[in-house]
């Protein structure tokens, strides 16, 4: 069987004259492109290494020009984008090393798998920097979650995450879910891991030294996983389905074995280069570790460890089979890295030797079978600027005045419908399938604005958090991407921290669409200001494009990652109320912003209008006084409004310990659209009535506009607006729709 | 007093177990790899939680045979402590170190969240730090933590006060008769799914599992008289 596969393999002649290229993804021009840089036509192997280095997956092709626009650089940054991870110095010669990847479509099409696959992944990027991975994050996108589609989808996808992250032992202690027709069919799962570093630790994916020997690590090679690369970089269609076979299955056991001898290995200071097997398998880390020495490599494809009988050098080099490493040292310390992977019981074979010809070459059976410039493949791919048009529906929007929807009268009832809207309610049906507690250094856990992980050894601790909201980005990518940066941030700092850097997982639709790609274009430059003005540069990313379903495109979600430094274990602070008799300050300005809200979808079942407005001076102003604020201890709890505006913030800041509060407020519009405008730049504060007055004082000195708005206590939620009471109901009555939300839809 | 922690490929909570040594009784605690073949210089060995060998199999089915195991049971065997958290419980049931069994939680779903636990035994080396009847909050972290035993076993468990905790309220997985952890008849090995280690300080949400790292040191110190610190 597998001699027949092998000599089914199109000839160079039945590639130009089918044209066999277009099936994975390249263009006529393309191909004529590499005709040229080989000067000749390629063969199989070569064709099929092409298209995946030249997937928008792995050469960004599209996106490269937008990337372009983000700040990258910083005092802080010690390695920006390009490598597995970006690395932000967080003093004493550490590090923290982060960075997001997406598993969209093989999650589409195998849920369970693709999504362990991802984690899986992005856990190979931190740890291949040479740097402990020390917890996980995702984001997650699903339809509306009453098709059992949906369900399915939703149910497997976190079975998966916490299938791979709890057997390793990295635990998952942030992330968001949201739920939305505009995601259906094709959800997204982002997963991001954060790990730990000494400066004099850090890796890169360089084959240094012509004649040194390039190793593989891991399991053997199968046929899983081909052309993974190429198929995150199409449309989802209804043969998607069939591409199973294209997704990888994944063995947690196998990589926290790979992750300790390589850990181990980086410790005894004898790694040259190292890179993972990440898309494109041994093509991409083979070609990209050359290209970054300026070298070429050798590799002899008989040597490669291989599952299955008879693969060719095609299948070989194009399989994305998981947990598998490639690494340069010198010769003479071949034993010493044999026996740091025998004792954890794994093989590591020679499978190459650096050269210095600039070429990848593959030798297979005695035979050379594939030639190809190591530059061409890996910068050399057309970069293409896409046209870009304003969408229809976006100038339809900016004429719909969303303060004018017939006033909602029932607000205790609106109350309930916004908690219980599954992408606002209680995510623990999610969280408590995550190991979220092993390391014992989760300080913070998942439910709060961000998530807290201590530093062993120090009064340090990383605040981490993954934020967007699609629908804001959808009605206006611009001030989207801002928010996004922003809220980010804002979470950030309410827990306690000063915001460092950010990682971001671009999901878009289909770059071919004018539309989408205006889209792209001003979400990157919404979120590269923010970068700019709130100084969190973007260390490194990945682009999602093609996600599609037969409906279009989804919501442009440009996902940010954001780490964020906690000076002192003392700052840590969590949303929750803590004390009856804490006063509650808001600070911020509440506008009647309600375009893209939770209450807009969950009351008025649209999405429509412009989203809030940002002013990132604003922005700047309340982050630095919450943090300053913090720091001087003067503030019990804090949680930025977002989703479900003022309204849900005062529930949500109830819930943990059934404390109440009492508000009387007067923000001058109507009361249904204060309470649940998603006004930016706001945050809620609580403190101990001795710190009230300092706080207010503080807050003032830093020019913000803070009110004092009620008290914290009793178990019941009370809020008075202009003198009539407009909320009053029982904090474990709205406690008991939040949390069941999605279990009730799940059984 | 010395602690051995015991590292089968898969471990991943014995980084938390040793922290949890150092930072509660601050005894001197070594790793011990899975392929050792002498635990004689230690006084406590403490099987971690985990996914002992990938756990694909049964849990701990396959740890039960490396060959650290033979050491452990020799240690068991004379009277040394074995303490195993979730995937060392495993093990033990498994290795036949304890009795019963741990199978897939009633709600086929992996469960990580705190726990109520009664000490039903503070008779025990493990537990003579606690009050009798006390309630602490120690969080669980396992998707095949369901214990279950016959009801002969189950006799002679409440006979011999082997039952050293019990879930109190909810019970997370179903497991029979709401027990969390078990001794062995002599109560020199005991089993736990919750974990202990993962509740030494405040700043972990709760430091009501250090008591049982300072119940060992109280028992091995009124066997070896006053002992000397590290």
């Amino acid at each position: 069987m597998a001699q027949q596969l092998a000599a089914k393999e199109p000839t160079v002649e039945q590639i130009v004259e089918q044209k066999i290229y277009k099936q994975f993804g390249v263009s006529d021009s393309e191909f004529a492109l590499i005709c040229e840089f080989l000067g000749r036509q390629p063969n199989y192997t070569e064709i099929g290494v092409f298209s995946v280095m030249w997937s928008e997956h792995c050469a960004y092709k599209n996106s490269k020009p937008l990337l372009r626009r983000f700040p990258t650089s910083g005092p802080r940054v010690l390695m920006g984008p390009g490598e597995g991870a970006g690395i932000v110095d967080i003093g004493d010669n550490q590090a923290v090393v982060f960075k997001i990847e997406s598993h969209n479509h093989p999650s589409a099409v195998e849920p369970y798998q693709g999504a362990a696959t991802g984690v899986g992944g992005i856990i190979r990027d931190i740890f291949s920097m040479g740097a402990r991975p020390v917890a996980l994050l995702n984001s997650l996108r699903f339809g509306r979650l009453d098709s059992d589609r949906v369900r399915y989808l939703f149910s497997n996808v976190v079975s998966g995450i916490a299938g791979y992250g709890n057997c390793i032992g990295i635990p998952t202690v942030a992330g968001e879910v949201a739920f939305d027709e505009a995601y259906e069919g094709n959800p997204l799962v982002n997963a991001m891991c954060v790990g730990l570093i000494d400066h004099d630790k850090i890796q890169r994916g360089v084959a240094k030294g012509v004649g040194n020997p390039v190793f593989y690590v891991g399991p053997a090679t199968g046929r899983d996983g081909i052309h993974g690369a190429t198929f995150a970089s199409e449309d989802l269609t209804a043969e998607s389905e069939a591409k199973r076979s294209a997704v990888q299955v994944g063995d947690p056991f196998m990589e926290k074995l790979v992750m300790e001898a390589t850990l181990e290995l980086i410790d005894s200071g004898i790694v040259l280069g190292i890179q993972d097997m990440g898309a494109a398998g041994l093509t991409c880390s083979s070609a990209e570790m050359a290209s970054k020495a300026g070298n070429g490599m050798e590799l002899y494809l008989d040597e490669v460890p291989q599952r299955e009988a008879g693969m060719t050098a095609y299948e070989m080099m194009l399989s994305e089979s998981q947990e598998r490493m490639l690494f340069v040292t010198e010769p003479q310390h071949e034993e010493q890295a044999k026996a740091i992977f025998e004792r954890w019981g794994l093989h590591c074979a020679k499978v190459g030797k650096v050269t210095d010809d600039g070429r990848l070459r593959l030798f297979h059976k005695g035979e050379q079978v594939a030639d190809m410039p190591v530059k061409a493949l890996v910068d050399d791919c057309p970069i293409y600027n896409k046209p870009s048009q304003v969408p229809e529906y976006y100038l339809k929007n900016g004429s719909i005045d969303t303060t004018v929807y017939e006033q909602v009268t029932d607000l205790n009832g609106a109350l309930k419908k916004v908690l219980g809207s599954p992408s606002l309610a209680s995510k623990e049906w999610v969280y408590s399938q995550y190991d979220y507690q092993v390391r014992t250094s989760t300080a913070v856990v998942p439910g709060s604005d961000a998530a807290v992980v201590t530093i062993r050894g120090t009064r340090k601790a990383l605040a981490m958090t993954t934020d967007c909201n699609g629908r804001y980005v959808y009605l206006d990518p611009e001030v989207g991407g801002k928010i996004a940066v922003a809220e980010a941030a804002r979470n950030v700092v309410c827990s306690g921290a000063e915001p460092l850097a950010i990682t971001d997982n671009l999901n878009f639709g289909s770059p071919e669409k004018p539309e989408v790609f205006w889209q792209m274009e001003k979400a990157v430059d919404g979120m590269a200001e923010a970068c700019r003005l709130l100084d969190t540069p973007v260390i490194g990313g990945n682009v999602s494009l093609y996600n599609e379903n037969v409906k279009g495109a989804i919501y442009p979600t440009p996902v940010v990652g954001m780490v964020g430094l906690v000076h002192d274990l003392d700052h840590i602070t969590t949303q929750s109320f803590k004390e009856a008799g804490d006063v509650i300050f808001l600070l911020g300005e509440t506008k009647a912003e309600i375009g893209g809200s939770e209450f807009q979808y969950a009351v008025h079942g649209v999405t429509e209008g412009r989203p809030p407005e940002i002013d990132l001076d604003t922005e700047r102003a309340v982050q630095v006084a919450v943090l300053g604020a913090i720091q001087q201890g003067l503030v019990a709890s804090a949680h930025d409004l977002s989703e479900g505006g003022l309204a849900a913030a005062l529930a949500e800041s109830g819930f943990e310990r059934g404390l109440g509060a009492a508000v009387a407020w007067t923000p001058g519009l109507r009361p249904d659209l204060a309470l649940f405008s998603e006004s930016q730049s706001r945050v809620l504060l609580a403190a101990a009535p001795a710190d009230a007055d300092k706080l207010a004082a503080f807050l003032a000195a830093e020019g913000v506009k803070a009110e004092r708005i009620g008290t914290v206590g009793g178990d019941r939620l009370t809020v008075e607006i202009a003198g009539h009471r407009a909320v009053d109901a029982s904090v474990e009555e709205l406690h008991e729709v939040w949390k069941d939300a999605i279990p009730g839809r799940m059984k | 007093m010395k602690f051995a922690v015991i590292v089968f490929p898969g471990s991943n909570c014995d980084l938390d177990m040793y922290h949890a040594v150092e930072d509660t009784v601050q005894q001197p605690v070594d790793y011990v790899w899975h392929t050792a073949t002498d635990l004689s210089q230690y006084d406590a060995i403490l099987v971690p939680g985990g996914f002992s060998y990938g756990d694909y199999l049964r849990c701990g089915s396959i740890a039960q045979f490396a060959p650290v195991m033979a050491e452990v049971r020799k240690a068991a065997d004379e009277g040394k402590f074995v303490l195993g958290v979730c995937n060392g419980f495993q093990v033990l049931t498994e290795a036949g170190l304890l009795p019963g069994a741990l199978i897939r939680n009633n709600s086929l779903k992996f469960r990580c969240h705190p726990v109520d636990l009664v000490v039903e035994n503070n008779g025990t080396a493990f537990t003579n730090a606690y009050r009798q009847g006390e309630t602490i909050r120690i969080p669980i972290a396992h998707g095949e933590g369901n214990y279950y035993c016959d009801d002969l076993t189950l006799q002679q468990l409440k006979k011999n006060n082997q039952i050293i905790f019990r879930y109190q309220g909810h019970n997370p997985n179903g497991s029979v008769d709401n027990i969390a952890g078990v001794s062995n008849e002599r109560g020199n090995v005991v089993g736990m799914m919750p974990h202990p280690e993962r509740a030494v300080k405040d700043l972990l949400g709760s430091k009501d599992g250090a008591r049982m790292f300072t119940s060992l040191l109280n028992a091995w110190r009124e066997t070896h008289g006053a002992a000397i610190g590290r």
